[in-house]
């Protein structure tokens, strides 16, 4: 690029040389090598405020560098630090000032590390009022942030208008992520700017800056969640899913074979408690491989039993040994009737292949009540689990739960800096 | 249409028929046109060095219409300065676009302006009505003379302090009092963006 036209001046503080970039737009001009704040309208550039610290902070983008943004050409003319106090402790963030010749001004803010492109409004937005007023603008909603008086305090380049130190505005922020409207109040008059939140990489690759910007520290009131709309996609996602595994089930329902190929009655008297094992007449699994539920009938009362089961393929000799406890108890306290366990079990084994099947089976009894067990059992294949269904859901209900979380969780950061933090109403 | 400057003689050559006063872009005499006479009220001091990327002739559209910049009111204010150039339009019918640090409006005179309080009257929150829209004084602002150029509407050269009042509306229009006249008028506008104008035939800023 050609090197931007300046006039050339010097400093009547110090001597260095002053550029004067926007020409007969200046309106006031901070020395960049003893921060002297000159009057540039004053053809010897008079001394308006000296600069009373000790160090200069010198600005992430240099002035004088020229970058593009949104495919226009801005040059860096002006840079400002700026505070505020709340709870009583300061704020410093970064202030720079961009020209273009037909474009116009534009400015870049830099806090933490978060960056925001700001341009002045040509509306002026109507504010709704409220506990936290809104702003409708440009089809979004605003949301009130936060109100406070923000006082410069240092100064570097040239300014279109009159700059000193100290001088301070009330200052207003609104944000619909990635966007902000600031609204700066002083005595002559009200501003409204519209910034939009953009990373540091964009700031760094606009103007061509060396190394890599430092990330962004915390949240920041127009940071826009990077997650964002991850939680509502995901939950489609869920959705459609769900729906996929609601389908399956209701198939499952209707084409489960639900055979009941075995049913028997026995009887265990309390006397042989330890009596030995039997084994159940051969029944027949039939088709393809598939769950087989055993259910456990008992007539238990206020007693347990314990059935050590082995289910054996003839053929093979495969067995699936397990064993169930049934017990059920009743009775009377201070707090009425109780009841504990059931009389009735269920098992079910998984992917068991067809064949000619029998059960053994050894039960024991526990000695609470004399009465000899009566029980029945019942072997059925391929019958229906909602239960495998139902974890299959919750399983993939996580991640979208998560998600949402997630979420909550960065607006929580947002809204904790705001004048409407939730939780530290005082 | 032309004519001859009566100061120096050299060609005036009128871009808009409807022009009142026009500069001599040779001796910068200000020429004031009566039928087909010029006469010289007098003549511009120095145009301060300007900003601004429009000059005498840049052309560019303001909706569909298309435009020609023909003359220039320079304003100062104590904040520094501001250019309300003159348009004329397709249709032949004037506007001024004002440039005020590369912040761009077109704007039109209204004919019939209802009755306005006197200057010494007016106050910032005071609302009126132009052309069905409510306006509200948002500023008072205290301007000067800075310079004139090119072909005008009515004769402006040489005044001393003006007053202007800035209303908002709800939507994108603003308007603008000018106490100039004793008579004051009123122009209603719309801000627009560099691109949408347009412009074609900029003055070509060095560096840039």
């Amino acid at each position: 690029m050609v090197a931007p036209q300046v006039k050339g001046l010097n400093c009547p503080n110090c001597g260095a040389a002053i550029q004067l970039r926007t020409g007969e737009l200046a309106q006031t001009v901070a020395c960049s090598s003893c921060a002297a704040v000159l009057d540039a309208k004053d053809p010897n550039l008079r001394v308006l405020q000296q600069f009373q610290g000790k160090i200069l902070t010198q600005p992430l983008i240099p002035l004088g560098t020229r970058g593009k943004l949104k495919g226009d050409p801005y040059e860096v003319i002006g840079f400002q630090r700026r505070k505020i106090n709340v709870d009583d402790v300061d704020y410093y963030w970064s202030e720079y000032l961009l020209w273009n010749p037909y474009k116009g001004f534009r400015y870049l803010t830099e806090y933490d590390g978060h960056w925001n492109d700001i341009v002045v409004t040509k509306r002026v937005p109507q504010e709704k009022g409220g506990k936290q007023p809104t702003i409708e603008y440009l089809g979004e909603t605003f949301k009130h942030f936060q109100t406070a008086t923000a006082e410069t305090t240092f100064v570097l380049g040239e300014f279109p208008w009159e700059v000193r130190l100290g001088d301070t505005a009330m200052t207003r922020d609104f944000v619909s992520p990635p966007h902000i409207l600031s609204e700066e109040t002083t005595d002559n008059e009200t501003t409204w700017s519209l910034g939009t939140y953009v990373s540091p990489q964009y700031v760094w690759e606009a103007f061509q800056l060396p190394g890599k910007p430092a990330a962004p520290r915390g949240v920041y009131a127009n940071q826009p969640d990077p997650n964002a709309g991850r939680a509502g996609e995901m939950g489609r996602l869920f959705l459609v899913f769900a729906a996929l595994v609601i389908a399956l089930l209701v198939v499952r329902q209707i084409t489960a074979r639900r055979d009941m190929v075995f049913k028997q009655q026995y009887v265990v008297s309390s006397r042989n408690a330890d009596s030995t094992a039997f084994v159940t007449p051969l029944f027949t699994l039939a088709g393809r491989t598939s769950n087989v539920r055993l259910t456990i009938d008992t007539n238990l009362s206020n007693n347990w039993a314990y059935f050590n089961l082995a289910l054996i393929d003839e053929q093979t000799g495969t067995a699936y040994d397990f064993g169930r406890e049934v017990s059920y108890y009743y009775g009377h306290d201070s707090d009425g009737s109780w009841t504990e366990g059931s009389t009735l079990d269920r098992s079910t084994i998984p992917s068991v292949p067809s064949g000619h099947y029998y059960l053994r089976v050894q039960p024991e009894l526990g000695t609470d009540n004399p009465t000899p067990l009566v029980f029945g059992l019942m072997v059925q294949r391929d019958v229906p689990s909602v239960t495998f269904f139902i974890a299959v859901l919750a399983l993939l209900g996580i991640p979208p739960l998560l998600a949402l979380l997630r979420q909550g969780a960065f607006e929580q950061m947002r809204w904790r800096e705001s004048d409407h933090a939730p939780s530290t109403d005082e | 249409m032309t004519a001859n400057c009566p100061n120096c003689g050299a060609e005036i050559t009128f871009r808009w028929s409807s022009a009142v006063q026009t500069t001599c872009p040779f001796c910068r005499s200000i020429l004031v046109r009566h039928d087909v006479d010029l006469e010289r009220v007098g003549v511009v001091s120095d145009i301060p060095p300007s900003a601004s990327a429009i000059q005498l002739g840049t052309e560019g559209r303001c909706g569909r219409m298309r435009f020609t910049v023909v003359g220039r009111i320079i304003y100062e204010y104590d904040r520094g300065r501001w250019n309300e150039w003159h348009l004329r339009l397709d249709d032949d019918s004037s506007a001024w676009l004002s440039d005020a640090m590369a912040e761009y409006a077109i704007s039109r005179q209204l004919d019939h302006a209802p009755s306005l309080p006197t200057a010494e009257a007016l106050r910032v929150g005071q609302s009126f009505t132009f052309d069905t829209t409510a306006f509200t004084v948002a500023t008072l602002t205290r301007a000067r003379y800075g310079g004139v150029e090119g072909e005008l509407p009515f004769e402006y050269w040489d005044k001393s302090e003006i007053l202007f009042a800035d209303l908002e509306s709800e939507s994108e229009r603003f308007a603008t009092i000018d106490y100039s006249e004793s008579e004051p008028l009123v122009f209603i506008g719309e801000y627009q963006e560099f691109d949408q104008l347009r412009l074609t035939n900029l003055r070509e800023i060095a560096g840039w």
